[in-house]
């Protein structure tokens, strides 16, 4: 099955993200924040990876760029967490070599329906 | 899929109050100078955590208002916005009126709405001085679905376009057909025109280009969602099929081609095999199911966590493996002891023993918390006061990763806010005064906590006016809490504000004297086995030291002998230890005996007669020996046939084991197995005085 890094510093989110996504039959991984993620990343490749934006440390948008300048995660899918008011964010995002985002607030069916679009 | 929510909730209540401390600490920060990006980036966060929390869990109230909250942190961020005093400050009361808001959720009561109203309008007032817009942000996500539902056409034409660096981003055109394929009705045509030779081809890059047309009844919104996270990453245009395009045709690059029949054929081939098994099961999905099952499970409230550092518990299990080879080691010896192995035998003793205390030494520090719990309200506090006073107060903490008992830190917390309050109001002078006396006007409070012994203490002090001795006296006296003749050192001086009835203030401030005075702090203080002691110099300040024991489990106690039975007496209700001479004694009719200590006449509790000992070898008083105790400001002397040792007891709780029984606050298990009662002095008191009227006198 198809592994997954969930970033996110709220562990209520995280857990959220995580939950769903094991109900979904995937391995799911947990980073709380962006340097977790990419050492993380770095440890075991992951099919995909959902990120939040803002979190301490390292930002999801740092994270994204920095993955996505690795060999391993070149063309891996990375979505982040965003809010409908970050329009620039997306920008930012997609810049940084983001695949796309999912808008918060989401609820668990949302989720799923973008990660299964992404993994097929 | 159906995933209940709730779940999650408690998680989100606790770390969004955590989050609010975090936010109320870092506005408190920001305006005592320069702002720092980093503090207002951490105080964003936290807002923005709690918002999209709060959206996702289906608090929308939460979510909304902290939205606007949002909004003004994000403008301080960019720097768009001046860090202002009076922003502050709304900032700082919506942080309370979210904590309220989250604590009515968590308890299943109402939000006050014009609370909410309020805050709101300030907010907005502060974002742009304007109070209508309160509704914009709310309404903002609805306005979004509702864009354009003008007519549908049977279908669209769409050509697709994508950048060669499409691929870079994680993307697949693949993965966007097969969508396309799944809302209605999908020709597809490639255009591999922008193909290079294989020796110019980079692998990783996008070349082909396709023109598509989904017929059905589908939205543009639902199209665009597909092409959301591609669009700047493609050209694309789409139509209404039917619909000539006069702007859109110069878009695309070329002239498509159209009878490449074979390939066509490939791509959808691709296309459909890689989407076949996913398509069931995205369709018959159910689109709003969790909400139905969320209900049946309320959120467990209520239920006292602590949050234990991960080294602890390390620690802990570590020093459980040494127990447990200790323990194979012990009974590997046991299975076949012989005389010769007796020093291995002492050897795995003295190592359990070393491994037990450790191992208690360990669980008791899990219970320790750092007392920057209780700390971390101040600055709040002293911010607020101080404004309403009109004083000039910098607040300094010190040793606040020292660790006391979770126990000690809940019960502590109440004391200290009065005793800070105290400070602020009465300690502190008006900036004009302190000038006038030397002082810079701004003045300090200092909260310091650190070990001692084995106690723990802190200490709150101010560069005040201190105490004036005789003034305290004056008032006593004038109180009647004291006799004109009294003679009194400065330093007794000083605790008389510690005698109820006592209030030092001219009048009663809504700040400090709200009717708890310094007598229930020292109250609070001594029913956690601590004491409190004055330390002031007049014009210079004041300085409070509270002294604690480290832990409420394990007490010092004073084993003493009534006939068979031990008991423990808990060594800070311990005055002194008399043997009574028979000129000592007094009788008084229908009151029992007392005693005289000096100038002062103490009534005896006689141990033998209130726990009905038959075995107790002292029956006369000058026989045994009397142990003056004193509890909640009540002294007396306890007759007892001998005194024993001290020793520290670990305390069990007699009410969870049995009952509560008046006199007794607890019990311990002795060295030889044996348990001993644990005296509770107050209580013992209370016990002799529904005694005594009519006890024999037996002497």
């Amino acid at each position: 099955m198809a592994s997954i890094l969930a970033v996110d510093d709220s562990a209520s989110m995280r857990q959220m993200v995580s939950f769903t996504l094991k109900g979904a039959g995937y391995d799911v991984i947990e980073a709380v924040d962006g340097v977790d993620a990419l050492n993380k990343a770095q440890a075991k490749t992951v099919d995909l990876v959902v990120t939040d934006v803002n979190m301490p440390n390292k930002d999801g948008i740092t994270l994204i760029k920095d993955l996505r300048g690795l060999p391993a995660y070149k063309f891996t899918p990375m979505l982040m967490l965003t809010t409908e008011a970050g329009g620039d964010k997306k920008q930012q995002g997609k810049a940084a070599g983001a695949t796309g985002w999912i808008v918060k607030p989401f609820n668990p069916d949302q989720l799923l329906k973008t990660v299964k679009k992404v993994l097929g | 899929m159906s995933i209940d929510l709730a779940q999650f909730h408690q998680v989100f209540f606790e770390e969004s109050f955590e989050g609010l401390d975090a936010m109320e600490t870092g506005l408190l920060d920001l305006d005592t100078g320069d702002v720092e990006s980093e503090e207002i980036n951490t105080i964003f966060r936290a807002a923005h955590s709690i918002k999209g929390g709060a959206g996702t869990f289906g608090f929308m109230e939460v979510s909304n208002f902290t939205h606007v909250m949002e909004t003004l942190l994000d403008e301080m961020r960019d720097g768009r916005r001046q860090v202002t005093q009076p922003t502050v400050d709304v900032l700082l009361d919506s942080v309370d009126f979210l904590r309220e808001m989250l604590t009515a959720i968590q308890d299943d009561e109402e939000i006050d709405k014009e609370r909410m109203a309020q805050c709101q309008d300030a907010l907005n007032q502060e974002l742009n001085g304007d109070v209508s817009s309160a509704a914009d942000a709310t309404t903002e996500q609805t306005e979004i679905e509702t864009t354009q539902k003008t007519d549908q056409p049977k279908g669209w034409q769409i050509v697709f376009c994508p950048h060669e660096s499409l691929m870079q981003s994680g993307n697949d055109p693949v993965r966007i057909l097969r969508e396309l394929e799944m809302l209605g009705d999908l020709t597809v045509e490639v255009d591999y025109q922008g193909l290079p030779s294989l020796y110019d081809m980079d692998p990783e890059a996008c070349y082909l280009s396709w023109d598509l047309r989904l017929e059905g009844d589908v939205s543009r919104e639902d199209i665009d969602d597909i092409f959301a996270w591609v669009e700047d990453d493609c050209d694309m245009a789409i139509r209404p099929i039917g619909e000539q395009a006069p702007a859109v045709e110069n878009i695309i690059a070329d002239d498509v081609v159209h009878n490449d029949a074979p390939d066509l054929q490939l791509v959808r081939d691709n296309i459909q095999s890689a989407s076949a098994p996913q398509a069931p099961a995205e369709n018959t999905k159910p689109a709003k199911k969790e909400s139905a099952s969320s209900k049946e499970k309320k959120a467990n409230t209520g239920s006292s966590s602590i949050r234990v550092d991960t080294d602890k518990i390390d620690t802990l299990i570590n020093m459980v493996g040494e127990l447990v080879i200790t323990q194979s080691m012990l009974s590997l010896l046991g299975d076949n002891f012989e005389v010769d192995k007796v020093d291995q035998l002492k050897t795995g003793l003295v190592q359990l023993e070393r491994h037990t205390r450790e191992l208690q030494e360990s669980v008791m520090n899990i219970r320790m918390l750092p007392i920057s719990f209780v700390f971390s309200r101040f600055p709040r506090l002293v911010h607020d006061l101080s404004s309403k006073l009109g004083k000039q107060i910098e607040l300094k903490l010190s040793g606040e990763h020292t660790e006391v008992d979770k126990t000690v830190i809940e019960l502590l917390s109440d004391p200290l806010v009065h005793l800070v309050r105290n400070s602020l109001d009465h300690g502190v002078e008006m900036p004009d005064v302190r000038v006038a006396a030397g002082k810079p006007a701004m003045g300090t409070v200092h909260l310091n906590a650190f070990h001692r012994g084995g106690n723990i203490v802190i200490e709150i002090s101010d560069d005040g006016k201190g105490l004036d001795a005789e003034m305290l006296r004056g008032k006593a006296i004038e109180k009647g809490l004291i006799d004109e003749t009294t003679n009194l050192t400065e330093k007794q001086c000083f605790e008389l504000i510690f005698m109820a009835g006592f209030s030092t203030a001219a009048e009663l401030s809504d700040i400090s004297g709200r009717g708890v005075g310094m007598d229930v702090v020292r109250r609070n203080i001594q029913s956690l086995g601590g004491s409190i002691e004055i330390r002031s110099e007049l014009g210079k300040g004041s300085t409070i030291a509270i002294h604690l024991p480290l832990t409420l489990a394990i007490l010092d106690g004073q084993s003493i002998a009534v006939g068979d039975e031990t008991y423990i007496v808990p060594l800070v209700s311990i005055i002194e230890s008399v043997n009574l001479t028979p000129d000592m004694i007094n009788r008084v009719i229908g009151k029992g005996e007392t005693f005289r200590l000096r100038e002062e006449y103490l009534p005896i509790v006689r141990m033998h007669e209130i726990f009905g000992i038959g075995s107790a070898k002292a029956t006369s008083l000058t026989e045994g020996l009397v142990v003056v105790v004193e509890g909640q400001g009540n002294r007396c002397g306890l007759f007892v046939d001998d005194l024993l040792g001290q020793q520290q007891v670990v305390i069990k709780s007699l009410e969870a084991n049995y009952r509560r029984a008046e006199g007794v606050s607890g019990a311990t298990i002795l060295g030889d197995g044996s348990v001993a009662l644990i005296l509770d002095i107050p209580g013992l008191l209370r016990l002799s005085n529904q005694h005594q009227p009519g006890m024999v006198v037996n002497n």
